[in-house]
């Protein structure tokens, strides 16, 4: 069973609809005995990392992600779910859960191509160039684009963590993978035929890239 | 690099689709639900719908209609018109659209913005401005005054000001709307999209006056907007989305080209 983690974290019905669309059973839950029986997780997100860092310890869900990491079973972030796996983000000045190490850090002022200054968030279909294959994105083509709405961008520490990268005035991680963990700063949920593509591999996958 | 995007405006009433000009006489052409069907398997790259609905008991009807499009299209959409208070954006957004877009409302009471930035997140706002050209005045310095009420009421307040006001409020977004373009399929106003897309810092979408793919090049490049909305010239079928994202290809203005 596919568990989606429900933190209010707003896309949560986005996500649920594209796993029903592919037909893929699920939960959405914040209770950690019932997080504990899923194949799958999903951890999603929309909004700031201060307010959901306030609302998964409390529950404990910051702790139970660690220990869920161990299992070797798969998990998936998205978005704002990507951007708190890591120690730290800049966003609230906030101490975040550290499954990867590294920071999520704000795109820059001075963002500019060429003459233009971009603008903040960015908002709008941008490309990944992966650095190596990875099951989750079996049968999506290299010139698919992806939806992505957001101010600040992971950077784990160690390069290895990099699997994809994008580019808006600058490169940055726009998708981490380290063992079972796959996180995806773009919604795959609302990233048409090429996002639904990664979800319906992401639920087939055994969590060993 | 970012693509441009290309969005299609669906105008709602009771949970029909039309498409006014200039506001009046709007004639009903079909489903809605069915329509977003249509633009996602096109290659639109967002959504919008407005809901022009009268009467308020027959509101709930579009709640409907978004919940059935969030089932049907994998892309983000933006429901507006109706939107007065957080309770209305809520409904909207629980539904499954990815925004709200509020524009008599923020007038009448511009905290909207800011109490629906902090609960839902500024990527969830966007402020809808319609605008009408005037002489230049102490009162409306940039030449632009913001209009409500479908363009029938002069607010007084300066187009430019009210952008950077949104944008300091809360909203993530702006969808720019010329009352003196929209449904006459000349163009867009390229002096009025470029002036506001520069001076805030926030997407700016372009809105009223498409006819022809080439006003979509120009509003994308000279205008400096982030993303061109279209209505009649997909709705009538006289172009696809496809067909226009071709032409912006061809001249060297990137969208997303694969589906």
């Amino acid at each position: 069973m596919i568990a989606i983690i429900d933190y209010n974290a707003g896309n949560i019905t986005s996500v649920a609809r594209a796993l029903q669309n592919i037909g893929q059973k699920f939960v959405i839950t914040n209770k950690t005995e019932k997080l504990d029986t899923a194949s799958h997780v999903i951890f999603p997100g929309v909004g700031a990392a201060g307010e959901a860092m306030a609302y998964l310890r409390p529950k404990k869900l910051d702790v139970w992600l660690k220990n869920y990491i161990k299992t070797g079973k798969p998990l998936l972030g998205i978005c704002l779910g990507t951007q708190i796996i890591l120690d730290y983000s800049e966003e609230n000045e906030t101490k975040c859960i550290g499954l990867v190490a590294g920071s999520t850090k704000r795109f820059p002022d001075k963002l500019t191509s060429g003459e233009e200054l971009l603008k903040i968030p960015q908002m709008g279909w941008n490309s990944v160039t992966l650095n190596r294959s990875h099951p989750v994105f079996d049968n999506v083509s290299p010139d698919a684009e992806f939806y992505f709405v957001h101010s600040y961008y992971p950077a784990p520490s160690d390069e290895a963590a990099v699997l994809g990268t994008t580019n808006y005035g600058m490169n940055f991680c726009s998708v981490l993978a380290k063992n079972n963990l796959v996180a995806m700063q773009f919604h795959p949920e609302k990233s048409g035929r090429p996002g639904l593509q990664i979800l319906r591999n992401f639920c087939t996958w055994r969590g060993n890239a | 690099m970012l693509s441009k995007r290309i969005i299609p405006c669906l105008d709602v009433r009771d949970g029909k689709l039309t498409k006014g000009i200039k506001f009046k006489g709007n004639v009903d052409i079909g489903d809605p639900v069915e329509a977003a069907r249509e633009y996602y398997e096109q290659g639109a790259d967002e959504i919008v719908f407005y809901d022009i609905t009268a009467s308020s008991d027959k509101r709930d009807i579009m709640i409907d209609v978004v919940r059935r499009v969030a089932e049907t299209i994998f892309i983000p959409f933006s429901v507006g018109g109706g939107i007065r208070n957080l309770e209305d954006m809520r409904k909207v957004i629980l539904a499954g659209a990815e925004k709200v877009s509020v524009n008599s409302a923020a007038v009448d009471n511009p905290q909207i913005i800011a109490e629906g930035a902090k609960a839902f997140g500024s990527q969830c706002i966007v402020l809808g401005m319609d605008v009408k050209k005037v002489d230049v005045s102490g009162k409306i310095p940039s030449g632009y005054e913001i209009v409500i009420n479908g363009g029938r009421t002069f607010t007084g307040i300066d187009a430019l000001w009210w952008a950077k006001e949104g944008e300091r409020l809360g909203a993530g977004e702006i969808c720019l709307n010329s009352i003196d373009a929209d449904g006459v399929q000349t163009g867009y106003e390229l002096n009025l999209t470029k002036m506001i897309s520069e001076n805030v810092r926030i997407p700016v979408i372009a809105s009223g006056g498409a006819g022809r793919p080439e006003h979509l090049a120009d509003v994308l490049t000279k205008g400096k907007a982030d993303a061109a909305l279209i209505a009649s010239m997909v709705h009538y079928r006289t172009y696809s989305i496809a067909a226009i994202k071709q032409y912006l290809k061809e001249n060297h203005i990137k969208t997303r080209m694969l589906w």
